[in-house]
């Protein structure tokens, strides 16, 4: 697909780094977790999470969602998808937690509430810095119980999400979904695997993409091989066994970077 | 068992270069889970190399369009990436090398011989990358002394990949013949571009590219069936191969192997369902050998 014209409908500030974008495009078959791939026109593209079927939530970091951040209300920008696989829905009657970390809250805020839709129970930790960079609580309020931590104890309990999570009986949840900082989900996959719960959980995971449908091979993941942007970007946990998960990525030319 | 330059491979079907190709764990996996016969790595330089910046590849209704701009590692970087291939793919293994001169290639071509690539492929095809690809691909001497200093030093098969961006591709495959090329493979991208209409602004980061996949088909095939009448080595075909029919039409051009980039994208499998397709035709049509296929047409006068 050539990327369609997506006209900016309105913007709603999040946090001081983080804006969402509503634009007048519909992605009704979006799989919660999906991304688009954005395009800043003249500058560049970049994956991104739908936080809903019109909306993207975008934490400014680079030259891209900079360009973004300038942009106005009647303004456009480019989008192609939604590509790749989301998380999985749950069953009516199955109990789900939500994990999520910063801006990680933007792809996991529609699958709260897809759901709560289906009559699932949905209990969330929310975590971020401050209190002022918790994004959509309200949305995750909205479908259930939420648990908030932030590193500087002005909302919630001073911590991480891991100090929520280990307090948690997990075996009382058929699915753990989770997105953030990959540091982040790889405590939270450590802590998983040690509860020997890892087969329910669902990670989503953010790497360098060139053409964001399949071709290119540049965030491909050791040692399967799986496209981040055709296999993932959601992984269930016992894909990211013995992977690069939480110790590596590649940059744009393709060389090792510590995470 | 079917050899092509001395490689010993299964069936007629690789991976082309530039697709799945940056990581030995992507290569691996186009090898086992796909059934690729061979593969060929993402074309490797000197420097690490970011590339264009993105929209670098866009699907069109007709095929794809993108420009990537030549990203690797450098040698240095892809050599761990080539000895996982070599060790756990199961396949031959073409390490595909790009340079702005001679001693550019040569440079790579010798940086990556510790990694024991089964062979090379000379990318002086790429048509989107300012100094390197075509720049060099579309001049007959330059093409004929790149390939005779990168067999100097080493000590496997050469291809060499054309660009079909020139008034006449058989001059720059006898070129790479006259300079000892092992094989030629045709054809790389055809120039392109796409403009968003919404704003004007070229879709492509380096606002144009090289378009391949179905629509390049016919295109290969005229310049595969012109080099198999010209040249002696083998002609690789590639460019818009879908499905086992194409395979079989660029075999009946000339073809002695085919390549499969783009429609990975659909399928990782596409090599084993080629495969397949072409043994079955085989049978149906009583063909004892699928050797018997290359360059068939050129009988039918």
């Amino acid at each position: 697909m050539l990327p369609l014209n997506a006209t900016i409908l309105q913007i709603t500030e999040e946090s001081h780094s983080v804006r969402t974008f509503f634009f007048d495009l519909h992605f009704e078959t979006m799989e919660p977790g999906q991304f688009v791939m954005v395009w800043g026109r003249g500058v560049n593209e970049v994956p991104m999470g739908l936080s809903r079927i019109n909306s993207i939530t975008v934490l400014k970091v680079g030259e891209t969602t900079s360009k973004l951040f300038e942009l106005k209300e009647g303004d456009s920008f480019g989008l192609r998808g939604p590509f790749g696989r989301g998380f999985s829905l749950p069953s009516e009657n199955e109990k789900i937690l939500i994990i999520a970390g910063g801006v990680g809250a933007a792809p996991l805020s529609p699958y709260a509430e897809a759901a709560y839709a289906v009559g699932s129970e949905v209990h969330t930790i929310l975590g971020a810095r401050s209190a002022d960079e918790l994004i959509f609580e309200k949305r995750f309020l909205g479908a259930g119980k939420v648990y908030i931590s932030t590193d500087d104890g002005s909302k919630g309990i001073k911590g991480f999400v891991t100090d929520v999570l280990k307090g948690l009986d997990l075996s009382a949840y058929d699915k753990i979904a989770i997105c953030g900082k990959e540091l982040m989900m790889v405590s939270v996959f450590r802590l998983i695997k040690d509860r020997k719960v890892l087969e329910k959980a669902e990670f989503s995971l953010h790497r360098y993409f060139k053409c964001g449908i399949g071709i290119c091979g540049s965030c491909c993941i050791d040692r399967s091989g799986f496209r981040v942007c055709k296999e993932g970007p959601v992984f269930s946990g016992m894909q990211l066994l013995d992977s690069e998960f939480g110790r590596y990525e590649r940059d744009a030319s393709g060389r090792r970077v510590q995470i | 068992m079917y050899v092509l330059t001395g490689l010993k491979m299964k069936n007629p079907t690789i991976l082309a270069a530039g697709i799945l190709g940056t990581t030995g764990a992507s290569l691996c996996r186009v090898a086992l889970e796909g059934g690729a016969n061979a593969v060929v790595t993402k074309s490797i330089g000197c420097m690490p190399k970011k590339g264009h910046p993105n929209p670098s590849i866009i699907q069109l209704d007709c095929g794809f369009l993108n420009a990537m701009g030549l990203p690797n590692p450098s040698y240095q970087g892809f050599l761990q990436e080539l000895k996982i291939a070599k060790k756990d793919s199961g396949v031959p293994v073409i390490a595909s090398i790009f340079g702005g001169n001679v001693v550019e290639f040569m440079e790579v071509a010798e940086g990556l011989l510790p990694g024991k690539p089964d062979a090379f492929e000379l990318n002086v095809s790429c048509p989107h990358s300012e100094g390197y690809g075509a720049a060099v691909g579309s001049n007959p001497c330059l093409v004929e002394a790149i390939t005779a200093a990168v067999k100097d030093v080493v000590n496997v098969p050469v291809w060499v990949k054309l660009t079909p961006n020139v008034s006449d591709i058989t001059s720059i495959g006898t070129a790479a013949e006259s300079g000892g090329a092992d094989a030629v493979v045709a054809i790389n991208t055809l120039k392109g571009m796409a403009i968003d209409i919404e704003s004007g602004y070229p879709i492509l980061g380096n606002r144009s590219g090289g378009l391949s996949g179905k629509a390049v088909k016919p295109v290969a095939v005229k310049c595969i069936y012109d080099l198999y009448a010209t040249l002696k080595i083998p002609v690789i075909g590639v460019g818009g191969v879908s499905c086992w029919q194409d395979a079989v039409e660029m075999m009946m051009a000339g073809a002695a192997a085919v390549q499969v980039g783009s429609a990975v994208y659909e399928r990782i499998d596409i090599f084993s369902e080629i495969n397949t397709g072409i043994k079955a035709f085989l049978q149906r049509k009583s063909y004892s050998d699928v050797k018997k296929l290359i360059g068939l047409s050129h009988e039918m006068v």
